[in-house]
């Protein structure tokens, strides 16, 4: 692999750029590999990389449907953080946030990591008394959280001037997560697939899966795409919102619901907010992107949806919301709008298992699975390497709803 | 935006209606299923790409709740498919 340094990027330089070497090959696509991974999203490409790191498996093809850095991957509001609510997730969370964290050393990749705070901005004393909770737990597991008067959040979110003493929801104080981060989302997959070339698995883009294929002993044999059958004793579905669609073509029913959920950006304005704001009791989160877009989330599209544009609805609801709390953000003019789609499953925490058919695994519910990325994929690269869950993971079998032993998550942001 | 016909104001606008979540059948008698018939009436919903069955509650409206079918690619409000689903 090519290195990338100040050094490199001088030589390269003298010679006009004309001396770089693709970041990946575009292999032939073979009719057998050990390990098929569908979807080349953050997840996929993670489990990659951790299958050849960590467990020398390079025989992989990823399969993406799209192209490289084109799915949930690029349509989602680039937020690490680990401040969840249950003791099953909180750790799983620390251990993304630290691998975000070293990732742009170990992948020799600039993820331009800005650590740089999450201020939840609370307007009511139940959310308040959650906030609490949370942090009761996540002290236990080496995250941060800790509570802020209404002063200081006033004074660290200066563009905040509504929510004041006459508003229908006066902001009684704040909670800051030290450890939540923004990163650049197309070095994240770029990166992954450098380093999973180098190590010899290949991505193959423009091929999407349109059958999985069950041999007669009923263990899965492999998938069927346009450019023909592949086969593999291992398939890892890491595709969100299509998990269903695909796990059905093998009759395999899941607890899963696809949503759309969406976000947008306004025109680049000057340096206006340093720190990730959410405000979960009016509705909606933002930060400032380095080119100086504010990048505005909110709740979902209402129901089950595979579309990835936002709806007018929600759009609405969601300005209003902001402009509750941010009126001087009445004059930005709106840029652009995505939608991606999720699968959330019953119980609003991901499943990561070996299903019912054998070699079959399934990695699904992330709902809002950007910053999971880095611990999804060594957690699923462990189960798929060595038939058994990784710690971390073992709480989110499939079978916890066979036992109705749920694992009721609220910590995502926009389950309100 | 959605329209959704009302069977008393006609059709109106999305905004005026609050979702109430998927039409799921009735619910059994637990000891009565199987486990697994069980479990899954708890935890699944039909994850189609096309129409799906919800309720819809006209709260700025009349009040009523009604039952529509909406294909999830589009948000367009369908006919009930012939299986009945």
């Amino acid at each position: 692999m090519q290195r990338y340094s100040a050094f490199s990027l001088l030589r390269h330089g003298i010679n006009r750029h004309t001396t770089w070497a693709p970041a990946w090959r575009s292999p032939p696509l073979k009719d057998r590999y050990d390990v098929i991974v569908i979807g080349a999203g953050g997840h996929g490409l993670a489990t990659a990389y951790y299958l050849a790191k960590e467990h020398g498996i390079t025989n992989v093809a990823v399969l993406e449907r799209g192209w490289l850095g084109g799915g949930n991957i690029a349509r989602n509001t680039i937020t690490i953080r680990s401040n969840y609510m249950r003791d099953a997730s909180i750790p799983f969370y620390v251990k993304s946030v630290a691998l975000y964290e070293a990732m742009t050393r170990e992948l020799n990749f600039n993820m331009m990591h800005s650590k740089r705070s999450m201020i939840d901005v609370i307007q009511n004393y139940p959310m308040m008394r959650d906030r609490r909770r949370r942090q009761h737990i996540m002290d236990i597991y080496g995250s941060t959280y800790e509570q802020i008067s209404e002063a200081e959040v006033r004074r660290r979110i200066p563009a905040l001037t509504g929510g004041g003493p006459d508003a229908r929801l006066p902001v009684v104080g704040g909670y800051v997560h030290t450890d939540a981060a923004i990163n650049r989302h197309d070095a994240v997959a770029w990166g992954y697939a450098r380093a999973i070339d180098a190590m010899g698995g290949e991505i193959h883009q423009q091929t999407p899966v349109t059958q999985l294929l069950r041999g007669a002993d009923g263990r899965i044999e492999g998938v069927e795409t346009p450019r023909g059958v592949i086969r593999a004793p291992k398939v890892a579905v890491a595709v969100s919102g299509h998990t269903t669609t695909l796990t059905e073509t093998v009759g395999l029913k899941l607890p899963l619901r696809t949503m759309n959920l969406t976000a947008f950006v306004s025109e680049p304005v000057k340096p206006l907010v340093d720190v990730i704001v959410n405000c979960p009791d009016a509705g909606f989160y933002l930060s400032q992107s380095d080119k100086g877009s504010l990048v505005i989330g909110g709740a979902p599209d209402p129901g089950q949806s595979f579309r990835r544009d936002i709806k007018q609805t929600v759009f609405e609801d969601t300005v209003s919301a902001m402009l509750s709390l941010f009126p001087s953000f009445k004059k930005l003019k709106f840029l652009r709008q995505w939608g991606g789609h999720l699968d959330i499953a019953h119980d609003a925490s991901p499943i990561q298992d070996e299903t019912d058919v054998p070699g079959l695994f399934v990695t699904a519910g992330w709902w809002g699975g950007y910053k999971a990325i880095p611990a999804g994929g060594l957690t699923l690269a462990h189960l798929v390497a060595t038939g058994r869950p990784h710690p971390l993971m073992e709480p989110f079998g499939i079978n916890r709803f066979r036992h109705l032993d749920y694992v009721m998550e609220t910590g995502t942001t926009t389950a309100r | 935006m959605m329209q959704i016909p009302c069977p008393f104001c006609g059709p109106r606008n999305e905004s005026e209606f609050s979702f109430g979540g998927p039409v799921k059948p009735p619910r059994p008698d637990p000891s009565a299923v199987s486990d697994e018939d069980w479990t899954a009436w708890l935890t699944q919903v039909p994850n189609p790409l096309g129409p799906v069955q919800e309720q819809w509650w006209h709260v700025r409206g009349c009040g009523t709740w009604l039952p529509i079918w909406r294909d999830t690619r589009t948000h367009e409000i369908v006919e009930a498919p012939d299986d009945g689903r």
